[in-house]
């Protein structure tokens, strides 16, 4: 039995969770500054209409 | 009059402690962070290939599992970083529940994830192994078993922590779940010995000799170094996200968001204020 597609599989699913786990984060911080971005507009509107 | 004086009764504060202090400031965590991740990446990079290159380009076969001793380059170190990270977030955890420190509670659930997907990569890597050398890609061996609870405690301390909407709340009912599944870390180490397993006993000794040749103990060693600099790069950015997520309304996330960001269109706002 040949062992190369077990060892190419291995790396290959570990290549593929490692990188999901290190791209979530930055996903997520897109959307946590997109949020942030968000609310200062929202404040920045509420000015204008009380001024 | 000096006024510079030390006074003998009011040792100073020595540098260390200073920097554990500043540690706990969310916007010099988040200053302080954000430098140290590109260099953490970059030696997980050079490191991770300098091991692949020894482990896979000029390591030898093993005389008995052949070309498929290689798969331990990634299975090894993925499973002592599921250990690792498992016992780092109880500490974190149990620094959390006594002394009720955010930043703790934020890195002990920022752990998690992290620490499961190591486990996945042990288990799914170990299995792949398996079936060329022992004939199976999985057996309800005490080794194999044990491990497979790891990643459930992983999964149950995440799901805790997501099923309370109260962060802080959230993070102490994880972090006590965390510290309880403590008990499973010396199970999977001493499984091995106490039953009669398929898997193997620990080639790896720090204490005693290794049963393991040099040309595969050193790539193994560095892989084993590299995926630590993998963890507190991905660490610190998780928590980086973690604390802009629960800060959203204070003043220190305003002044990191970025000016140039693309304005949010009418729409999104008006979601927003339908909230």
């Amino acid at each position: 039995m040949s062992h190369l597609p077990f060892i190419w599989a291995a790396y290959s699913v570990g290549t593929i969770v490692l990188l999901w786990c290190a791209l979530a984060p930055l996903v997520r911080k897109r959307v946590a500054l997109r949020d942030i971005r968000r609310l200062i507009q929202l404040e920045e509107r509420h000015l204008d209409s009380d001024s | 009059m000096n006024t510079n004086v030390n006074h003998p009764s009011k040792p100073r504060k020595s540098a260390l402690v200073l920097f554990i202090h500043k540690l706990g400031s969310p916007p010099w965590f988040y200053a302080f962070s954000g430098k140290l991740i590109p260099w953490l990446w970059l030696l997980f990079g050079i490191m991770t290939a300098w091991g692949l290159y020894l482990g896979l380009v000029k390591g030898p076969a093993d005389y008995l599992q052949g070309e498929s001793v290689r798969i331990m380059y990634i299975h090894v170190p993925s499973a002592w970083m599921s250990w690792m990270i498992y016992a780092v977030m109880a500490g974190l955890g149990f620094i959390t529940l006594v002394w009720r420190i955010r930043i703790t509670e934020i890195l002990a659930m920022s752990s998690a994830p992290i620490g499961a997907a190591f486990t996945l990569v042990a288990l799914a890597s170990g299995s792949l192994w398996g079936r060329p050398t022992w004939g199976t890609y999985w057996v309800w061996d005490a080794r194999l078993t044990s491990e497979l609870v790891l990643l459930f405690l992983y999964l149950g301390v995440m799901g805790l922590y997501n099923a309370i909407d109260e962060p802080r709340k959230a993070a102490r009912a994880a972090c006590l779940l965390a510290l309880v599944g403590v008990v499973n870390l010396p199970i999977i180490h001493f499984s091995v010995k106490w039953w009669n397993t398929l898997h193997q006993p620990n080639s790896i000794s720090f204490t005693g000799g290794s049963s393991i040749d040099a040309s595969m103990l050193w790539p193994l060693l560095i892989m084993a170094i590299a995926v630590k600099f993998y963890y507190a790069a991905n660490l610190l950015s998780r928590a980086r996200v973690k604390l802009l997520e629960q800060d959203l309304r204070k003043a220190w996330v305003r002044n990191v968001v970025p000016r140039d960001l693309p304005r949010v269109g009418p729409d999104v706002v008006h979601r927003d204020r339908g909230n």
